[in-house]
């Protein structure tokens, strides 16, 4: 503890700033940082490096080389530059490389230097050329802002939704502005720069000069100005070695210094932390470094090598050819804890845990002092807090076994927040591990600026699956946010290498994806799709359906086939639904009646229309008849809509050439009419009765003469009308009726089921009256049912008929049978004797 | 009568282990979701065969934290816990519901977790169309392999019914794979089977398919000895005519009136004799039941009598006995001789019920015009009697039913009668049937009869295409060109239809199976000398024999036979088959089907109806 206090540098009264490292660098870079154009991405990001650039025309032959190196040095890609000269390099928020050519155009290239895409920044740009170029940040995204040959601005607040901008002209500029800025305020972005004594503002529709309050005077230019992280606030250098820092509104000034130094500084940046009081600004050099804050005096250190500046959200990071360094205010916690002499209760705390250790009674002398004034409490959060801030473990250890100490005195310590430290710790511990190389702090990775998920982002970008996983599993993310993503992300990834057979690829995927939910196989066969890889995606598909089929096993070259023949064409043929057009897809579709009918069956349940035109497409009148009939009573509501579908359907089919169906169709339309009208006329309940079910209502409901209508309308034959009326009067038992109607003329049907339908009512009366109708066939059978087993009896034997004999003696019961079942024994005695 | 144990007759295979299995399955994958509570939505299909093998208090017990079980339908859950699962088939439907109410619970902002257990597979199209609705990252789901239900000691059914209309109307293969992996599943438990046999174009699928997953578990069941000698295959459009015709087993029967639900019944009031229904679990185990399952029905109430006296007797038994031997009558044998007595008075009651429903349908009018139409005469008697039918609308899946019938025996209908009996059946029952005839002429159960197709036509030419390759083109299932049966020509060599003498099976006519598993197939072990019925049944390039050389087979294990009917197979014809291992003395059959059906189930898959 004694010499922890040791680089740290107070500024003013209240603020102490420290510098440590976080990397050493083994690039082996070849030429000095200063011949390079260089961008870091903000977040311990990626850095670029464009070696031998244009500016220098050395050797034209040469080409130069783009290098990516990860925040620790480690190489991540390196690729010749074959494009036009570059102007300017810099970093997307989605650590995308955005390269700016002088002729305009933006090349995009991704972390492992593969292109993306590239887009122009204007045509008037290609006559006057760029002369600079800066990519900001704002909430949108990432912007772009060029000055050309022609000392005219564009830009464009976001490359994702490219909308270019041109800025208005700024009066009677002549020469390029000494320097300038891209400034985001209120949502829109603004330029700034100065010419000479004067600064402007441009916005889209004017040109502003303004003048910073309090400005010392004399100032005859500007040599830098630097924006904060956040845009709040703006520091200007001028050509006489005095900075003015301020807001960016330019409204207000905070302080100002003077350093003497008129030459150009090479860099500027803020360093500063949200909600701090302290606001710095961080001037480089050729050899110097200089804090320079609301105070008399300034930090100064001396820079050995050539140094680069990257502003972070909570300090700045400096790195060089050797080291990787991070500057930044002491955040307060760290602060009272290890001020030296630190009465503070977190200070007091690490102390007695120490002396806990070294088994000392000045453990409990210290525990006392802080809960004598009720601290302890505030103690442990310090203890938290400040372990987050740390950056080496054996400091963020010893300080959470501090904390772990003093809440073991505490009665009710919520635990959340040690436990969510310890983890965030373990995190970020792990990714700023060298081979990792993304030194986050605390800060960052806490405040909303960076969340966990655009960590997993940052690390699946980096193709470190491994890693994201074990993070995932380690704070127990849902598998869908978490493992699953990272999954189909790495096989989107092993799908795009194009050294590995499909084989092996599509047995990797089908291994590692299994069963885990929330992995959409389709991105992954649409990516392999996508490459070229037609097999790869059948295969893809073949290999996830095969797993789902018949449970996760290896795969053997045989079954691959024989699967692709049987199940894979049809998840394949879905897929590619959505990748084909609808003819090719059909087309394709009906080369597989296999896949063709498991797709009309999906249809038929999930997409109706697609049905539709299948039908269509095939000529297939037939079914598309079906499918219109279908319609009529399960989609359409209204009577016209109905009949409008049943009439495409009689088309259908007579293009079919079934005109049975058709005929039948149209039927059923005329009748859906009727049966409408009857409904308006009568009242009661007639659609969607069948016909026979129609004309019994109407007899039912005493309209027979409708009824009969109907029936010739309809050409009901004589047979079923017949049955029809006994069976509606039977109901009704208007006895009187059916006795006329079975006088209208000879029954079709005979009377045998006049007997039968009284008898079922249980009129045996009425039954009587038709059974001497009968016709002789059916009499003995009539007879029996009206129960005049004696008459019965004499009509059998006068048949002489065996079978008609025996079914009466049957019915012959007890003692009043007796009689004439006498009479047929005899009678057949008398048939046998003969 | 019947058959109680034969002290000939091989031992069964313990198929209780499929229910122990299935079980645990589940129960595994329940304690999967952790979580505190969740509610179980289970199909209403599964849960008669989940009942079977699980009751609700296994998962409600606490390990499983089942909180409240609901069936799924069509309305909103109001369900309050934290996870919800699904135990469903699957069937887009069923998804679009689980999406609606993943995406209900979206809307009101809950965060719940999904889990949907498909049973017994899940299906690319469902996945699909949960990643179309947009919830496919929300649902975590699995499989429950559970295809196998041993309904009786003889009788595995995978309760499948839509098997039938998928396969055999729709053309939709993806069952089969479900055949095979339950195939699979048999001889990983019941060790290899050393002789398959196959007649049909699902059946051969199906048999490949399972080979090949045998193929790929090499080895695992190489050394086991077999406990089944052979395996039969059999698709259900080989024979339709056996599973249209009314059935006369009182099993078939029971089902034909008061459909056997998964091996259960429901008798209503008119059966118990109260005025409550009664669930009644039919298989070997009820004593009365087993020993008239197979009975002609016209036997069973001359059994129930003598069965009654029986027990009458025994009661009897108990006058003049001493003190002593009263209490041994008393905790002996009252309670079984009470049961019996409660089971017999069911089932009297049952068949009296179906008494009064034959005869009030003219079921001897209906039996009649069956047997005419089987044995080919009087067509048009029975075609009328058929037209009658409709006319009088008797029962729209009956009168179906005969009309199917007598297009598969006349080889399709004569375009005068095709037409005028589908008018009248619109006129009857509604014009939505249009729909209903189309799909009956897709799976060719009623069609029209071509040009040249009368039926002395076609038996000689059926005679010439026996050498003609182009036999085999014609049986292109499917092509929408409708199959032609030849059932006469197929019946007159096989000698199907008999007189009055042998009643066995359906109505004096002998089920397909039967005359295939009687012994032909089984001692040649070839389909050789069926070769033109095969030819006649347009199977001729899926008739397979498959034998294993090395004999490991022990004698005990051929008398066993497993035969596999895809696409459902009718009380009936499983009384066939059982009288026919008796019949042929010491063998024994087991029966696979995807589910029991009837005549009536049958049409009913087929049918358009509105929703």
């Amino acid at each position: 503890m004694d010499c922890y206090t040791a680089n740290w540098n107070p500024l003013g009264d209240s603020a102490f700033y420290r510098k440590y490292e976080l990397y050493s660098m083994d690039w082996d870079l070849k030429e000095e940082l200063r011949d390079c154009l260089v961008a870091a991405a903000p977040y311990g990001g990626p850095i670029a490096l464009l070696r031998n650039p244009w500016r220098k025309e050395k050797a034209a032959s040469v080409r130069p080389v783009l290098d990516i190196y990860s925040a620790s040095g480690m190489p991540l890609a390196s690729l010749l530059w074959k494009s036009g000269p570059v102007v300017s390099l810099g970093w997307s928020a989605e650590e995308e490389l955005l390269c700016v050519q002088e002729d305009g155009a933006v090349l995009v290239y991704g972390l492992h230097g593969d292109f993306r895409r590239h887009f122009s920044m204007g045509n008037e740009v290609l006559q006057n050329r760029v002369l600079d170029a800066r990519i900001f940040h704002t909430e949108f995204g990432s912007g772009v802002a060029i000055l050309t040959g022609a000392h005219r601005f564009t830009l464009s607040a976001n490359v994702g939704d490219l909308k270019l901008r041109r800025m208005p002209e700024v009066p009677g500029l002549q020469s390029a502005p000494s320097c300038w800025t891209a400034l985001c305020q209120d949502r829109v972005a603004h330029i700034l720069l100065a010419v000479g004594p004067d600064l402007y503002l441009l916005d889209h529709a004017a040109c502003s000069t303004v003048t910073p309050p309090g400005l010392a005077p004399g100032v005859s230019s500007f040599l830098q100005m630097a924006v904060s992280f956040t845009y709040r606030h703006l520091a200007l250098f001028t050509d006489t070695g005095y900075i003015w820092m301020g807001t960016a509104s330019l409204k207000e000034k905070l302080c100002e210094f003077n350093c003497n130094i008129r030459a150009a500084p090479k860099q500027m940046v803020w360093c500063s932390r949200p909600r701090s009081k302290e606001r710095a600004v961080v001037v480089a050099w050729e050899r110097r470094l200089m804090v320079v804050g609301d105070a008399p005096e300034s930090i100064q250190f001396v820079l050995d090598e050539d140094s680069y500046l990257v502003p972070e959200l909570d300090g700045v990071r400096i790195f060089s050819r050797s080291t990787h360094e991070f500057l930044h205010e002491v955040p307060a916690a760290s602060e009272e804890i290890f001020k030296i002499a630190s009465m503070a209760p977190g200070a007091l705390l690490l102390e007695a845990q120490k002396e806990y250790e070294k088994e000392s009674q000045k453990a409990d002398e210290y525990l006392r002092e802080i809960q004598e004034l009720g601290q302890l409490t505030q103690a442990v959060q310090q203890c938290i807090e400040a372990a987050g801030h740390e950056h080496q473990p054996d400091m963020q250890k010893s300080l959470l076994r501090a904390a772990s100490f003093g809440k073991c005195f505490l009665d009710r310590f919520p635990p959340d927040s040690f436990v969510r430290m310890c983890q965030d710790l373990r995190v970020l511990n792990a990714v700023r591990d060298y081979h990792i190389g993304i030194p986050l702090t605390y800060r960052k990775y806490r405040y909303k600026q960076l969340t966990i998920q655009v960590l997993l982002d940052r690390l699946v970008l980096r193709r470190l699956y491994p890693l994201a996983i074990q993070i995932c599993e380690y704070l127990r993310l849902p598998e869908v946010q978490g493992v699953s993503r990272i999954l189909a992300h790495w096989a989107c990834y092993k799908v795009q290498q194009k050294d590995v057979s499909d084989e092996d690829v599509a047995r990797a995927i089908n291994q590692k994806l299994g069963d885990t939910p929330g992995v959409s196989y389709s991105d992954i066969a649409a990516r392999a799709y996508g490459c070229g890889r037609t097999e790869l995606a059948i295969k893809v598909w073949v290999c996830w359906s095969m797993s789902h089929a018949q449970g996760s096993r290896p795969l053997r070259a045989g079954t691959l086939t024989w699967v692709r023949a049987r199940l894979g064409v049809f998840t394949v043929l879905l897929h590619l639904k959505n990748e084909l057009n609808r003819g090719d897809f059909f087309m394709t579709l009906r080369n597989q009646p296999m896949a063709l009918s498991l797709y009309r069956q999906f249809c038929k349940h999930q997409e109706l229309e697609t049905l539709k035109d299948l039908y269509n497409q095939d000529d297939n009148h037939q079914e598309l008849g079906s499918f219109h009939i279908r319609a009529s009573y399960a989609a359409e509501e209204r009577i016209e809509g109905r009949v409008a579908a049943l009439q495409t359907a009689a088309d259908a089919f007579y293009k079919a050439k079934n005109e049975f169906a058709a005929k039948a169709t149209e039927d059923q339309m005329r009748l859906l009419r009727l049966q409408r009208r009857l409904e308006d006329e009568l009242g009661g309940q007639f659609l969607d009765l069948s016909l026979h079910d129609t004309v019994t209502t109407l007899i039912l409901g005493g309209h027979n003469k409708r009824a009969e209508q109907l029936a010739r309308d309809f050409r009901i034959p004589d047979k079923r009308l017949w049955w029809l009326k006994l069976t509606a009067l039977a109901d009704l038992e208007d006895w009187e009726e059916l006795e006329k109607f079975s006088k209208s003329k000879k029954s079709p049907i005979g009377y045998l089921p006049f007997v039968e339908i009284c008898i079922k009512q249980h009129n045996k009366y009425e039954a009587k009256k038709y059974a001497s109708r009968v016709g002789p066939e059916q009499k003995v059978k009539a007879l029996l049912l009206v129960g005049d087993v004696a008459q019965a009896a004499d009509v059998a034997i006068e048949h002489r008929n065996e079978a008609e004999l025996s079914l009466v003696l049957s019915h012959c019961t007890g003692a009043t049978d007796g009689a004439t079942a006498d009479k047929i024994q005899r009678a057949r005695a008398q048939a046998q004797k003969k | 009568m019947a058959f109680p144990h034969r002290p000939d007759a091989p031992e069964l295979p313990d198929f209780s282990m499929l229910k122990r299995l299935a079980r645990d399955q589940l129960i595994y994958l329940l304690e999967q979701v952790t979580s505190w509570k969740k509610d179980l939505f289970i199909e209403a299909d599964l849960m008669s065969p989940l009942d079977r093998i699980a009751n609700v208090s296994i998962l409600k017990r606490n390990q499983h934290e089942v909180d409240k079980l609901y069936k799924v339908e069509n309305k909103p859950a109001l369900s309050s816990s934290e996870q919800l699962c699904f135990l469903v088939r699957p069937r887009i439907k069923n998804m679009r519901y689980i999406a609606s109410l993943v995406n209900a619970d979206k809307v009101a902002g809950r965060t719940r977790k999904y889990k949907v257990i498909f049973s017994p597979q899940k299906f690319y199209a469902c996945e699909m169309v949960l990643e179309e609705e947009g919830i496919y990252g929300d649902v975590s789901c699995d499989e429950w392999a559970f295809s196998l239900l041993p309904l009786d000691v003889d009788l595995l059914s995978m309760e499948l019914p839509e098997f039938f209309r998928d396969y055999f109307l729709e053309g939709d293969q993806r069952w089969i794979n479900t055949v095979a992996q339950a195939l699979h599943l048999l001889s990983t438990l019941y060790g290899p089977f050393p002789n398959c046999y196959g007649i049909g174009r699902c059946a051969k699928m199906a048999y490949e398919l399972w080979r090949k997953l045998e193929e790929e578990e090499d080895g695992e069941t190489k050394g086991r000895r077999p406990e089944i000698g052979h395996i039969f295959l059999l698709d259900r459009d080989v024979d339709f005519v056996t599973a249209l015709c009314s059935q006369v087993v009182y099993e078939g029967l029971v089902d034909d009136t008061f459909r056997i639900k998964c091996g259960s019944v429901d008798f209503g009031p008119e059966v118990t004799s109260s005025d409550k229904s009664l669930k009644v679990l039919l298989n070997a185990e009820d004593k009365v039941f087993h020993e008239i399952r197979n009975e002609h029905f016209s036997n069973v109430f001359g059994f129930l009598s003598q069965k009654a006296r029986n027990l009458q007797a025994q009661y009897d038994r108990r006058r003049g006995m001493d003190i002593k031997q009263m209490k041994n009558f008393v905790s002996q044998e009252l309670k079984g001789l009470k049961q019996e007595h409660r089971l017999l008075s069911l089932h009297i009651g049952a068949c009296e019920s179906i008494m009064k429903k034959k005869t009030k349908q003219d079921f001897q009018e209906l039996i009649k015009t069956e047997h005419a139409l089987l044995e080919g005469f009087n067509i048009r008697e029975s075609t009328s009697y058929i037209e009658e039918h409709i006319d009088r609308q008797v029962s729209p899946i009956e009168s179906l039913r005969l009309m199917c019938l007598l297009s598969i025996t006349e080889n399709g209908l004569i375009p005068k009668d095709y037409r005028s009996l589908k008018t009248q059946y619109l006129q009857s029952y509604g014009p939505e049937h249009l729909l209903t005839f189309s799909n009956l002429r897709r799976a060719g159960l009623l069609t029209e009869q071509g040009p040249g197709d009368t039926l002395t036509a076609v038996e000689s030419k059926v005679s010439k295409l026996v050498t003609d390759k182009a036999a085999g083109k014609i049986t292109d299932a499917f092509s929408s060109l409708a199959k032609r049966s030849n059932f006469r020509a197929i019946s007159k060599k096989l000698n199907l239809v008999c007189g009055t003498g042998m009643v066995r099976g359906v109505g004096g006519f002998i089920p397909l199976w039967s005359t295939f598993l009687g012994g032909n197939v089984l001692e040649r072990r070839s389909w050789q000398g069926l070769d033109e019925v095969v030819r006649l049944l347009n199977c001729g390039d899926f008739a397979f024999t498959d034998m294993t050389k090395e004999d490991k087979a022990s004698s005990e294990s051929l008398r066993l036979i497993l035969v596999v009917f895809l696409g459902g197979c009718t009380f009936s014809e499983i009384s066939a088959l059982r009288f026919l291992g008796r019949e042929k003395g010491k063998r024994e059959f087991i029966f696979l089907t995807t589910a029991v059906t009837n005549s009536a189930r049958l049409m009913e898959a087929m049918s358009e109806v509105k929703a």
